[in-house]
Parts: structure tokens; sequence; C-alpha cells
């Protein structure tokens, strides 16, 4: 059955993940107690190790680390604080969340809005503009107009707090350096998806049916112009985690995605392997529900079959 | 006074490659109750000309460059899209050729079906579904409740295209316009199709549009039958003057290319030789002159006007003309038909 | 006309002068069409222009300026652009312009080489496994096996995988090459098998197989040329999508490093101060990057426009 299937491929894939985490993390020269400012004491350095189970043979701190993935126990961080992981990745998500939620709802309802206005009027100036203003929404990196929108909306206009996180004032220029490149693709996208709607021959029905030209559009044209976006909801989630490690670094937002950047550089490896396998754990969810939820929309798919390209 | 009359009517289309010819002068005329056949090969005109009369001509592509197309005796290229809304679907309805993308795929029939009642005659959801499973049962699909819930493609493509032919009866309109409804079928679901058609026209008087390659198809169900080519009205007359004194040489043409069964002679397919002419811009003579046979000098220079043959029996060809010499008859033609 | 010259018309023509067939529209080969239609798409073309000029200043821009990208004149730190300094000068009083095309050379050299290593990492991947699904037992294990690896590749967020390759190895132009490279041939390879598949299932393939063409001959003669066009296409959104991810990398600190400099180290390096009013040094990196990654895009968008035969198509009706 196909949703067994694809939990299996879920899970495999989540593990594939934890087990290359877990063999980069053991392959990187160094540790973070050995690396900074000569050696600790030897005695506080076999504690250390101890306490992390790294003085333990590798299969044993693999196995270890297994079990306690099972259990969702992501272990302790090893940058000194003493926090958890899990209170790691618990103090960050409310804030990646929410910037995630805001831009994923902008990105999609402003593109999809803009794809079919352009697909509507097309070969008009708004189609054009809208086309042109896409095409280079798509080239200006995040990390690029983060940073410009900062110094011309927050510090000469004075219209939203430079950085920080706290109001809704605050989600603002993030979301808007996030959205836009998702935003232009989905534009993108929904248009071409519509003209091509548009030229189909049930549209041709409609028309000849009678019906008023909202009814064409929206159940017969929008409607299906906008099924294919579904997949790429996708991408689109994938994007928006990549694009929060930085997006979160330039406006000093509280989220997973700033702690992950910065366990990095601190050589944190319990915290590089938890936030990148808690990713990637809801990455696959996130793709595994799309697709389920697509094949109960799209009555042409079945959930029986292997699943279109 | 007829249904529909369709006066000089002349159809473009504007691509980049320059303005398409797509209906030239093309007049003709529906009678109640009467089926009238478009004959012509791909790229004749025979399809934007019905779906003009549909008002799917849509600018900036395509223009009515000029023309009057009256049904009961309104101007249709006068009225205001609301008010052609109001034609649409209830008086005039449309059977598409390809009956596999005509259908909205993520839409159940049953809906496709109900939502042109819902639309035109205003009754409740109810009894639009009431009437929509009627239609189903109408056109003859068993199980109806059940495949009104179902997508299209959960359809073989006969059915279908029942179900295209239920979404144009649903309202009873005067005028049904089918474009190619059979080309896409299985010869013995073809045979279904067209006595499904055959049976509306006799219990519900409708009037009947039939566009069709097919001269088989024409025989068994046409009144009056007209030839195009090259976008223009080349012949046209009733149905049995085609077959028993056609004029034209394009459509002696198209009577030889019929296979002949019956024939005991290992005869070969007579196709006509060459190639549709170039709409982009085509010859300023008579558009099948280039292929003819028969073609002289004049052909090459102007347009044949329409030459009265018979009674209710027109032709455009210079053949007819007093001063043509007298080269052609369909005599071998017709000893075979 | 009078009725005598009008009668003159009215005899049968001369058939061997006038029913010779005309062609009416001369075929092009496709690579001409294809480049007509790039030609005749002006976003296209203007894409193409673009990256000509890039490319063109990558390879002459630092020779034009007195300065090296390196060279530190601590007196004349972050002065804004003027005669002297195109581009201006960063904290250090290094030339901002000399430092933008050494940088242009590194992130485009990344960027082509970085989707070169996809195109041919994907179709070779993509190739085996379309061509062997469906021949035989041993066939569709093979397809099977590498789908599932493309599948979980596919199920990870690549930069991810990019970031943790980059902390385990040196950081550098090659290691970033590399961790590109490791995660990126997965999409090319899925689009490669779907394309192979779909051709597989043609005529002209299947009656070529049972005349007996080698597979060489098949996978030469029909199977490349008719792929040839969607991997070109994909080619050209996979170098706008490296040298992102590459300033991406350089900006988090992660990718090249001191001495070389790319867009995204300087746009980095320029973080901090962009604020202060030092806007140059962000600026010219970033209107690089942004110029960069809309040229290649634009120019993909018309690529694939013109080898599209269903967008050919539409210009016809």
């Amino acid at each position: 059955m196909y949703i067994i299937r694809r939990i299996l491929t879920m899970l495999l894939t989540v593990w594939v993940i934890a087990t290359l985490t877990f063999i980069m993390m053991k392959l990187i020269p160094g540790d973070p107690f050995s690396t900074e400012e000569g050696a600790l004491p030897e005695e506080a350095l076999a504690n250390l190790y101890a306490k992390y189970g790294l003085d333990d043979p590798l299969p044993i701190q693999y196995l270890t680390y297994m079990k306690n993935l099972v259990t969702f126990d992501l272990g302790l961080s090893m940058e000194g604080s003493g926090r958890s992981v899990n209170e790691i990745i618990a103090s960050g998500i409310g804030a990646s969340a929410t910037l995630g939620l805001i831009t994923l709802v902008v990105a999609l309802v402003f593109g999809i809005t803009l794809g079919i206005l352009a697909a509507l009027y097309h070969n008009s100036v708004f189609d054009y503009t809208a086309m042109v203003i896409a095409t280079v929404g798509i080239s200006i990196p995040n990390f690029i107009l983060a940073p410009l929108l900062m110094k011309f909306l927050a510090v000469d206009l004075q219209l939203f707090p430079v950085a920080n996180w706290g109001t809704w004032q605050h989600t603002v220029l993030p979301s808007l350096a996030l959205a836009s490149g998702p935003l232009a693709i989905i534009a993108r996208f929904v248009r071409s998806s519509m003209l091509d709607v548009m030229n189909q021959d049930y549209m041709k029905t409609a028309d000849a049916k009678g019906l008023p030209t909202y009814r064409i559009v929206v159940l017969h044209g929008i409607r299906n112009a906008i099924l294919p976006v579904i997949s790429f909801i996708g991408p689109l989630f994938v994007s928006l985690i990549t694009g929060t490690l930085v997006i979160e670094r330039i406006f000093s937002i509280p989220g997973i995605g700033r702690y992950f950047v910065d366990s990095i550089f601190n050589r944190d490896y319990t915290v590089i392997m938890g936030t990148t396998i808690f990713y990637s754990l809801i990455l696959v969810v996130v793709l595994f529900l799309i697709d389920v939820s697509y094949r109960f929309i799209d009555p042409r798919i079945t959930l029986t079959s292997k699943g279109g390209s | 006074m007829s249904l529909l009359k369709v006066n000089n009517l002349k159809v473009n289309f504007k691509t980049y490659g320059g303005t398409i010819r797509a209906v030239r002068n093309v007049s003709f005329e529906v009678d109640y109750g009467e089926t009238v056949a478009i004959v012509g090969e791909s790229g004749s005109g025979k399809s934007v000309t019905v779906q003009a009369i549909m008002g799917l001509i849509k600018k900036p592509a395509g223009e009515i460059e000029k023309g009057n197309i009256l049904f009961k005796g309104k101007e249709l290229l006068q009225l205001s899209q609301k008010q052609l809304r109001e034609i649409k679907g209830k008086q005039i309805s449309m059977v598409f050729q390809d009956s596999m993308t005509s259908l909205n795929p993520t839409m159940k029939v049953g809906k496709q079906i109900s939502e042109v009642l819902l639309y035109h005659q205003h009754v409740s959801k109810q009894e639009a579904k009431a009437r929509a499973i009627e239609m189903i049962k109408e056109v003859g699909i068993p199980n109806a409740e059940r495949r009104y819930e179902q997508y299209p493609h959960e359809f073989s493509g006969g059915m279908r295209q029942r179900i295209m032919i239920a979404i144009a009866l649903a309202c009873n309109p005067d005028l049904l316009i089918a474009d190619e409804p059979t080309t896409a079928l299985d010869v013995t679901i073809q045979a279904q199709v067209l006595g499904l058609l055959e049976g509306i026209k006799e219990n519900k008087n409708t009037s009947i549009i039939l566009i069709t390659h097919d001269l088989g198809v024409v025989a068994e169900s046409a009144d009056k039958v007209i030839v195009m080519y090259g976008g223009m009205m080349v012949e046209k007359c009733s149905v049995q003057e085609l077959f028993s004194n056609p004029n034209h040489p394009y459509t002696w043409g198209l009577l030889e290319s019929i296979p002949n069964v019956s024939n005991k002679d290992k005869e070969r397919l007579k196709p006509i030789e060459g190639s549709p002419p170039d709409l982009f811009s085509p010859p300023k003579g008579c558009p099948f002159a280039p292929r003819c046979k028969y073609a002289m000098d004049i052909c090459m220079e102007e347009v044949p006007r329409l030459y009265d043959v018979a009674d209710g029996h027109s032709s455009r060809c210079f053949l007819n003309d007093e001063m043509a010499p007298n080269i052609a008859t369909f005599s071998e033609v017709e000893e075979r038909v | 006309m009078s009725r005598e010259a009008r009668e003159l018309l009215f005899k049968p023509v001369n058939k061997k002068e006038s029913l010779s067939e005309q062609i009416i529209r001369p075929s092009l080969p496709i690579w001409k069409e294809t480049a007509i239609n790039i030609l005749k798409n002006k976003l296209a073309l203007f894409g193409l222009v673009l990256i000509l000029i890039i490319t063109f200043f990558a390879i002459a821009g630092p020779a034009m300026v007195p300065y090296s990208a390196s060279e530190q004149e601590l007196t004349k730190n972050n002065l804004a652009p003027s005669s002297e300094h195109w581009f201006g000068t960063d904290d250090l009083g290094r030339d901002v312009w000399a430092r933008t095309w050494q940088g242009a050379r590194v992130s485009l050299t990344i960027g082509l080489v970085a989707a070169l290593l996809d195109l041919i990492i994907g179709v070779t991947v993509g190739g085996i496994s379309g061509y062997m699904a469906g021949k035989g037992k041993r066939g569709d294990r093979i397809d099977s096996i590498l789908m599932r690896i493309v599948e979980v590749l596919y199920g990870i967020p690549y930069l991810l995988v990019v970031i943790l390759l980059m902390v385990i190895m040196e950081p550098g132009i090659i290691t970033i090459i590399i961790a590109l490279s490791a995660t990126g041939w997965v999409g090319m390879a899925r689009i490669v098998r779907g394309q192979i598949l779909q051709l597989k299932s043609q005529d002209y393939v299947l009656a070529a197989e049972k005349l007996g063409s080698s597979h060489a001959k098949i996978i030469g003669k029909h199977l490349i040329p008719n792929t040839m066009g969607i991997i070109i296409v994909n080619l050209t959104f996979s170098v706008p999508s490296a040298i992102f991810s590459e300033s991406f990398l350089s900006f988090l600190g992660l990718g090249v490093q001191a001495p070389f400099a790319s867009w995204g180290t300087m746009a980095n390096d320029a973080l901090g101060v962009v604020i202060g009013g030092q806007w140059w040094r962000l600026f010219f990196p970033a209107l690089m990057i942004s110029i960069t990654m809309f040229a290649f895009n634009a120019f993909g968008d018309g690529l694939q426009d013109a080898l599209d035969p269903k967008v050919r198509k539409k210009g016809g009706k």
C-alpha cells in the first residue's frame, strides 16, 4: 500500500540522515574541548568525555545516539550551559515557526494572486511588469535583500525595528526578505499554469455552457491552475528552512536557525546533529503530508499508484 | 424565418507569423429541425465558423472582421457578453471533438451537467442534481446515480462524449453544434453516438450543425451539406445533391477518396494530391486551384463567385461560368458511388 | 478587364509550370530554430548579453585598475566610490572594484564547475537508471537502487548537507565545489531519468530496438539528442543556483576563505557596516550576485521556451 511504503521511505531517510550526521561529526578534526586556548587539565577533559559519552568506542556511541533518538532525546549541548538540545530547539521553535508560517502564507497568497492576475491579463503591461519584478525577485538572494530592507525601511525611513524579535513589527522585514524569492517563483509558476489551463478544451466547454465569467475563471480555471502548486510547497519549505538560517542571523532573531549557525562555529556537535535531524524530520513529514493531501485533492491520482513524476 | 442565418462571415487570427484568414465569406442557414453538415479537411475553417457562432472567438487573437450571425432573427455579434450567456448553453450548445480534454478533470461529471441547469434554469440544487441524473440516463449511461459522483477519468471515451452530449442537451437547446463529435472514438462507438444525436433530433426537433470530415457520417445523418476549403464555402447543397450531382472539383476529390469496399478491382485509394493552402497568404484566386485537375488561368487570378447550379445548390467554381469550356463532368465518379 | 481578355483566361492551366508543389515554409534545423527563438526573446537575449558582460569583466576587470584585490592601503580605507577607486575601498583600504571582479572569477568558476559536475553525475545516474529500467530483473534492480538513493537524498535539505560537509572539510573553493555537487546532481538525475523513460516508450525507439540497433546506437542516436534540450536548460538553471549556494555559504562564513574573496564573503563582511553608511561595500557584490542570477535565469527561461515544442506551437495558433 502506498502510504506504508511512503512511511518506510520516510523512516529510512531520517535514519540515513541521522547516521550520516553522526559519521560526519566524528570525522571532524578536533572536538569542542581540545581546540581552543590550550588544553584543559587532563582530568577535567576525561570528565567531560565521560559526561558526553565520548570515551566509549564508536559503535557504542552510535547505538547510544540512536537509542536516544528513538525517544526524541537529542542529548546535551556541549556549550557548557548545560542546556539540552531539546530545550534549545523548544526555545527557538516559536520564533522560527512564526517567521516560517507568516512567510509561507505571504508567499502563497500573494504569489498565487499575482500569477493568476498576470495570466488573466496576459500580455498586458501588468503582466510584463509583474513578471519582470518576479524575475528580479528570484535573482536577489534573501541575504542580500535583508540588509537592504534593513537599511532603507528600518534605518533610513524608520518604519520598522531594525532587528530583534517580539512584536508583530519585528516580523515584517524578515518575512518580507524571506518571502520575496518563493513569492516570485510561485507567481511565475501559477501564471504559466493558469495560461496553460486557459488554453484547455474544458475552458472552452465552460464558456460554451454560458456560465458567468467568475465561475469559469474560479471553478474551472483557478482551481485546476493552483492544484500543482501543492507540489511546490515541499521545495518551498526547504528554502524557508535554509532561509531562516541567514535571516535569523541578520535580524538577530532567537530561532532554531541562529542556534544552528552558532553551533557550527562552536563545534557544538550535539546541537548540530540535533537540529539537522530535527529539520530533516520536519521536512520529511511535510513532504509526506503534501504528497498524501495531493492525492486526496486531485481525483486523478489514486493512493495505490506508485506516484507521478 | 430560419433558426440560424450566417451571412458573409469573415474571421481572422492574429499570430506572430502574420494574420491567418481562417474564414472568408461564409453564408448559410439552418432551419428548425434540420441537420446541416459542414465538411472539409483540417484547417478549412469549419471549426472556426461554429466557434464564431458560439462567441468563442476572442480578441485579441481572434477577430470577426465582418458578417452577421442571426439566431431567431437576433444579431449575435451585437450582443453583450451577458446577453450572449443567456443563449450559450441554453438555446445553442456545443459538443466538442475531444471528450478527453473537454471535460474538467477535477470536477465530478454530475456537477458539470448540473451547473448548466443551475445557471440557466434557476432551479434548486437538488432539482438540478435530479435533472442531471435524468440526463445521464437519457444519453444511455447505466448506474446514473453512481456515475454522477465520478470524475471524467473514470469514464471511457464514448461515455465521456455521452456526458458532453448530456451537458449540451441539459437545457433543451434549439440548436446543437457538434464539432467532430465522433472523430476521437472507435468506429462502433461512433455509430452509437451518431445514433444518439439522430434520436435527439427526432424526439426534440433540435437543429444540429454537424462538423465532420467523414462523408459516410454526412450521408447517414445530414439534410444539407456545406463543403469548405481554405476558409471558404466551396459548395452548398442538399445531401442528395451532394452524392448525385456534386459540382465542385474539390467535392469530387472528397467523394473519390472514399474507400470503396464493393469494388472488385483492386483499386488504390485516390487521395487529393497536394496540400491545403497557406492561410497566412492565401492564393489570390480559388484556394483549390493549385490542386485542381481542371484549373484554368482564371482560377489563379480571381476567386470565383457562387454559381447556382440547381435549386438550393450553389458552387464556387468557374467551370460553371458560361465562358468555361465544357471539360469535365463527374460521370466516372458517379458510377462508383 | 475586357470580356475578350477575360475569356482568354478560361482555358486549362499549363500544369507543368504551376502545379509544381510549392514548399510553403522552409523548415530549419532545430539548433537554428532555437537560436532564432532565443534572439527573438528579448529577455533571454538580455540575459545572454549580461552573462557575456560579466564574464568579460571577470576576465579583464581586475587588470583595469592599478590595485590588486588583496593589496591593503590602510590610510585609504572606507573611501566612497570616486574616480580613483571606482567602487570605493573597504575597511582595510582594498579596492572594491578589484575585489568584486576577483570575486566574480571565484563565484563564476564555482558556479560553472559545480553545474558541470552536477551534469556529469546527474546524466550518468539518470541515464543508466532510466535506460536499465524495464530491462530484465537485473536492470530493474539497478534502477530501483539508484532511485532509492536519489529519493533519500532528495528528502534531505541539501544546504544542510552542504553545511555539514563544509564543517568537516577544510573550507575552500574545492571543498565548496565538492559539497555542492555531492547533492546537486539529484535534480538532474531525476529529470534525465524521467525523460529517458518517456522517450523509451516512443515508437521510433521501440522500432530501432526491434530492428536490432545496438545499445550504444540507441543511446547515442535517439536518447541523448532528444534529452539534450532539457539537460541544457537544467544546466542554465543550476549555474545560478550554485552561485547562490556559494554566496550563501560564504555569507555564513563557511565558504571561500581569505585571501580569496567571493561576492558572498564580501557581502558578509559588509553586513556590519552597511547600516553605518558604507553602502558600496554591500551594494556592488550584491548587485553582481543579483545580476548574474537574473542573467542566467532569464537566459534559461528563454532557452526553455525556445526548445519547448509546445511553446513553439502556441506561437502558431
